[in-house]
């Protein structure tokens, strides 16, 4: 299994898309950290930007790359191999090329400008978003054989967790505003990784106390160790739930 | 060595594999003939765990290979359209295979590279390869494993006469070390001096497994390809009379 992840970290660390996402990372976050004075107020703007591009390129890259190595994943399932190590090498040569693209291009600039919790905070929730859309990837890629509808699926599936699903709580919000419907927002929060993270960062900055009554109940909630614990679990699930209903389907798959 | 016992295969509503029993045997060399999409590939594919049977078991050496990898270390497979990763070059892919299959380099078997000058190509891209090239490329992969059984689909698709001829003498050199060789190919001109056993498909079923001398002997030919086209002819004829 470890040949196998050496050979796919290899091929996808050769790819130019890969080297574009990495410098585009690198130029956004060190414009965005000069620009601002305040190290803070980087980090919100940085994070409203990686919230989009950080899923968006995770998704589509790795769905692309899938369906691009059919040949490879032909040829090595005729070879005495496991089908599971066979497809969770493709979770993990992902995964790390995507990781390691995150940490040079956001992780350095972060480290040098904006060395705190927060930016801390903000490196870590977009390297468990990397991982995570690779795995919902791998699971749009495993089911639809066909290449242009697996690509549509897979942007779909990232403009709902970007876009719609927070139309959607808004829409909730609005019809329910009459309702004591606070801690049930932490709850429907979970439903979306991005948001778990978005959170996540807004709470150790103090622009939390702008967010009203709300904002007071999800600082009750991620301030504790307790949910802390609860919001890590959460993302592992994100990450694990996917990957593992993909490698499930790939196991019994016709190729 | 290989028993298929009541194999299925659906592919939706389609029946590509109904009901199959075979039973394959060291030193046979056998060749897997029918018309287009009788299921020989879906066959062979079954064999190698690349497609998963709707019914029935198929057992290696008297062992299920249902969740089981190891035994394909026992195979040699030439698949028919060989589809290798494109922006790799052939000396990659052949090392990477080496690097996945951990036979020490004495132990392989580098006669068809050397036979058909592989060596002289390792820089190119699979990409830009033809296709005779790539079907060498896969003729080498399956050898040099000096693998017990050999699956070849459609091995000569491709291939120039003076190649064709290579792979037929290597053919038989591994048949006489008494290994199971499978073989599909629509030439049956080049089958005749090769096998030993017939087996011949239609719409998903086995219509037969005979050796060649029975089948020679049961249809009064002499050639293997005269012999199949009596069998298609008389089939030809039931269908007509059952209209």
């Amino acid at each position: 299994m470890n040949k196998m992840i050496k050979y796919i970290l290899a091929d996808i660390l050769k790819n130019k898309i890969v080297i574009a996402y990495t410098l585009v990372l690198l130029v956004l976050s060190f414009s965005i950290f000069t620009f601002e004075d305040n190290a803070t107020k980087g980090v919100l703007s940085l994070l409203n930007l990686l919230l989009f591009i950080v899923p968006l390129v995770s998704v589509i890259f790795s769905t692309i790359y899938l369906y691009n190595s059919s040949e490879f994943i032909e040829l090595l399932v005729s070879q005495p191999l496991k089908r599971k190590s066979i497809w969770m090498s493709m979770f993990f040569g992902l995964a790390s090329a995507l990781c390691l693209a995150f940490l040079i291009g956001v992780g350095i600039p972060v480290l040098l400008f904006a060395a705190f919790t927060p930016g801390f905070i903000l490196v870590g929730c977009g390297l468990i978003l990397s991982i995570i859309f690779v795995s919902i990837a791998l699971w749009a890629g495993v089911r639809i054989r066909d290449k242009a509808k697996g690509i549509g699926l897979a942007i779909m599936l990232w403009l709902y967790f970007a876009l719609l699903f927070d139309a959607l709580v808004l829409f909730m919000l609005f019809q329910f505003a009459d309702y004591p419907i606070e801690k049930g927002m932490v709850a429907v929060s979970m439903l979306n990784p991005i948001d778990i993270s978005r959170i996540l960062v807004l709470l150790q900055v103090d622009i939390s106390a702008m967010m009203g009554y709300t904002g007071a109940i999800f600082r009750n909630f991620f301030g504790t160790g307790m949910g802390m614990g609860i919001t890590a679990l959460v993302l592992l699930l994100w990450t694990l739930i996917p990957v593992w209903f993909s490698v499930r389907y790939f196991k019994t798959k016709d190729l | 060595m290989i028993h298929l016992d009541h194999i299925s295969k659906k592919f939706g509503k389609f029946k590509a594999l109904n009901n199959i029993n075979l039973t394959f045997e060291k030193g046979e060399c056998l060749a897997l003939i029918g018309p287009n999409g009788c299921g020989k590939t879906t066959l062979i594919k079954s064999i190698l765990g690349m497609v998963i049977p709707s019914e029935g078991n198929i057992q290696f050496d008297g062992k299920d290979i249902k969740n089981d990898w190891s035994y394909r270390e026992k195979i040699g497979y030439m698949p028919q359209i060989g589809r290798y990763p494109e922006n790799m070059t052939i000396g990659q892919v052949l090392n990477m295979m080496k690097d996945i299959r951990k036979v020490p380099e004495n132990k392989l078997d580098l006669e068809v590279a050397e036979l058909f000058e592989i060596d002289g190509l390792l820089d190119k891209k699979m990409s830009t390869l033809s296709g005779g090239t790539r079907q060498k490329v896969s003729a080498c992969l399956a050898f040099m494993f000096d693998p017990k059984v050999l699956i070849l689909d459609e091995p000569t698709a491709g291939l120039d006469p003076v190649s064709v001829e290579l792979l037929k003498e290597k053919i038989l050199r591994e048949k006489a070390k008494n290994k199971l060789i499978i073989i599909t190919s629509h030439v049956l001109s080049e089958l005749d001096d090769l096998v030993t056993q017939v087996v011949y498909m239609f719409e998903g079923r086995v219509a037969f497994h005979k050796s060649l001398q029975q089948l020679k002997m049961d249809t009064g030919e002499g050639k293997l390809s005269k012999a199949i086209a009596h069998i298609m002819m008389n089939q030809q004829k039931q269908m007509h009379y059952q209209e």
